[in-house]
C-alpha cells in the first residue's frame, strides 16, 4: 500500500501499543512511530518495532485467572443453560462492579439496558423474535450490539483485578469455560436460520470470532 | 498488527487473502522538528462518544473526539469481532494514546496536542473512506495539525 511511515509492531490485534497499563511501554511506541517523522529516506519507510508487548508475545500464558472460580456449564440449551448464565452473572457482577469502580469507566452499555435484559433479549431468539431494544437501529444490528455488551460485561469483570491477561486467554475463558460462551454457541445457528438477511448475516460474520469458531459444532 | 505466527490459522489465512489496494506512489512529505509538531490521533477502532450514533457494518463516516473527552465516555463499536477489546476496555490508551501525547507534549518531545482527534471503523474498503479522508485533512489543517498518529487495530 506504499504508506509513507510504518511502525510495524508484534502486538495482539486490538493492541495496537501493546498492553494495558503499561504507560512507560506505550510511550516507548509512541516515540518510535513518531521518530519515522523525523526522518528523510523515505518515499516509503517500514520499520519493525523490536520489542514484545510486556508479558510477552502472543500465546504465552500470563498466568491469569478469572477472580471467581465459576462451576463448569452442565446444561447444553435450553431454560437450564439460561440460569447457568443468570447464576455466572451474579458471581461476576461483584467483579464488574469493582472494575467499573477502579477504572472510572466501562465500555459496556452499547444497548442501554442491564446485563440481564440483553441477555434475555438474545435468548428470545431460541423460540421466536424478540422486540428490538434499540428502535433506531435494525434487529441485526441490535443482537450485534447486544453481543459485544454480554461479552464487556463478562471481560470486565473477568480482568477486575490487577495482572495481564493476554486476549487469547481470555477469549479461551469466554468461549471455552463459561455458560454464557456455551450460550452463544447455542444460539448462533438460531440466528443463522432467521428470517431476518442482517440476523443471518451478524450470526455467520460477526457473532463467533474466527479463532473460536473450532468450538462451533 | 500482531505475527501471522501467533495467530490462529484460519485468522492468520484470513488476514492473508484481504485485498489490499495498490497505489502508484506515496504520499511523502518531509517533517518539522518533532518539537514542532501539533499532534493528532486518527484510529480505525471504531471509537466514539457514548452520545454519538455507533458505527455500523460499511461505515465510511467518522466520529469526532474532542482532546478533553473523558475516557468514559469513549465506547468502541467496531464491527469485527476478531480482535481483542479486552485491552481498550482496561486502558484506553493501548488504543487511542490521549495520555502518551499529552505526556509527550509535557516534556516537549512534540509542540503539542490537537484539539480534535477522529476515529473510523476500519472494516470498510479503503476506498470507500477516501472522501471523507480528504474532508478529515481540511479540518487537521484549520487545527493546525502537520502530523498524525493512524492507528489500526
Amino acid at each position: 500500500m506504499r504508506p509513507p511511515r510504518f511502525l510495524w509492531v508484534p502486538f495482539d490485534l486490538g493492541r495496537p501499543f501493546g498492553a494495558p497499563n503499561e504507560p512507560e511501554f506505550q510511550a516507548k511506541v509512541a516515540r518510535t512511530a513518531l521518530a519515522l517523522l523525523e526522518r528523510d529516506d523515505g518515499p516509503v519507510l517500514l520499520d519493525d518495532f523490536p520489542e514484545d508487548a510486556p508479558g510477552g508475545p502472543s500465546g504465552d500464558m500470563s498466568g491469569w485467572v478469572c477472580p471467581v472460580s465459576l462451576p463448569t456449564p452442565k446444561a447444553e440449551a435450553g431454560s437450564a443453560l439460561l440460569e447457568e448464565v443468570f447464576a455466572e452473572i451474579e458471581r461476576l457482577a461483584p467483579w464488574y462492579a469493582f472494575a467499573l469502580e477502579e477504572r472510572g469507566r466501562t465500555t459496556f452499555g452499547l444497548c442501554k439496558r442491564d446485563i440481564e435484559d440483553v441477555v434475555r433479549f438474545l435468548d428470545g431468539f431460541m423460540d421466536g423474535t424478540p422486540d428490538n431494544p434499540l428502535p433506531d437501529v435494525t434487529l441485526g444490528e441490535a443482537v450485534r450490539l447486544a453481543s459485544e455488551d454480554v461479552r464487556s460485561w463478562y471481560l470486565e469483570a473477568a480482568t477486575a483485578q490487577p495482572g495481564a491477561a493476554r486476549p487469547r486467554e481470555l477469549a479461551d475463558w469466554f468461549w471455552g469455560e463459561t455458560a454464557v460462551g456455551r450460550f452463544y454457541l447455542a444460539l448462533q445457528p438460531v440466528l443463522a436460520t432467521h428470517a431476518d438477511e442482517r440476523v443471518r448475516q451478524v450470526a455467520t460474520g460477526q457473532f463467533v470470532p474466527r479463532s473460536q469458531r473450532h468450538r462451533q459444532g | 498488527m500482531v505475527r501471522l505466527a501467533d495467530l490462529p490459522e484460519m485468522e492468520a489465512e484470513h488476514l492473508l487473502d484481504l485485498p489490499c489496494p495498490v497505489y502508484e506512489d506515496s504520499p511523502w512529505t518531509d517533517a518539522p522538528p518533532l518539537s514542532g509538531m501539533r499532534v493528532a490521533i486518527i484510529t480505525s477502532a471504531g471509537l466514539s462518544r457514548k452520545s454519538d450514533e455507533t458505527f455500523r457494518p460499511g461505515a465510511a463516516d467518522y466520529r469526532v473526539i474532542p482532546a478533553d473527552l473523558e475516557s468514559s465516555e469513549l465506547i468502541m463499536s467496531h464491527v469485527s469481532t476478531n480482535y481483542d477489546r479486552s485491552g481498550f476496555q482496561q486502558d484506553i490508551n493501548v488504543v487511542f494514546p490521549i495520555d502518551r501525547l499529552n505526556e509527550l507534549a509535557a516534556d516537549g518531545t512534540i509542540g503539542s496536542v490537537a484539539s480534535f482527534h477522529y476515529s473510523f471503523m476500519g472494516a470498510t474498503e479503503p476506498e470507500k473512506l477516501e472522501p471523507r479522508a480528504r474532508e478529515l485533512a481540511g479540518l487537521l489543517k484549520e487545527d493546525q495539525v502537520n502530523a498524525v498518529l493512524l492507528t489500526p487495530v
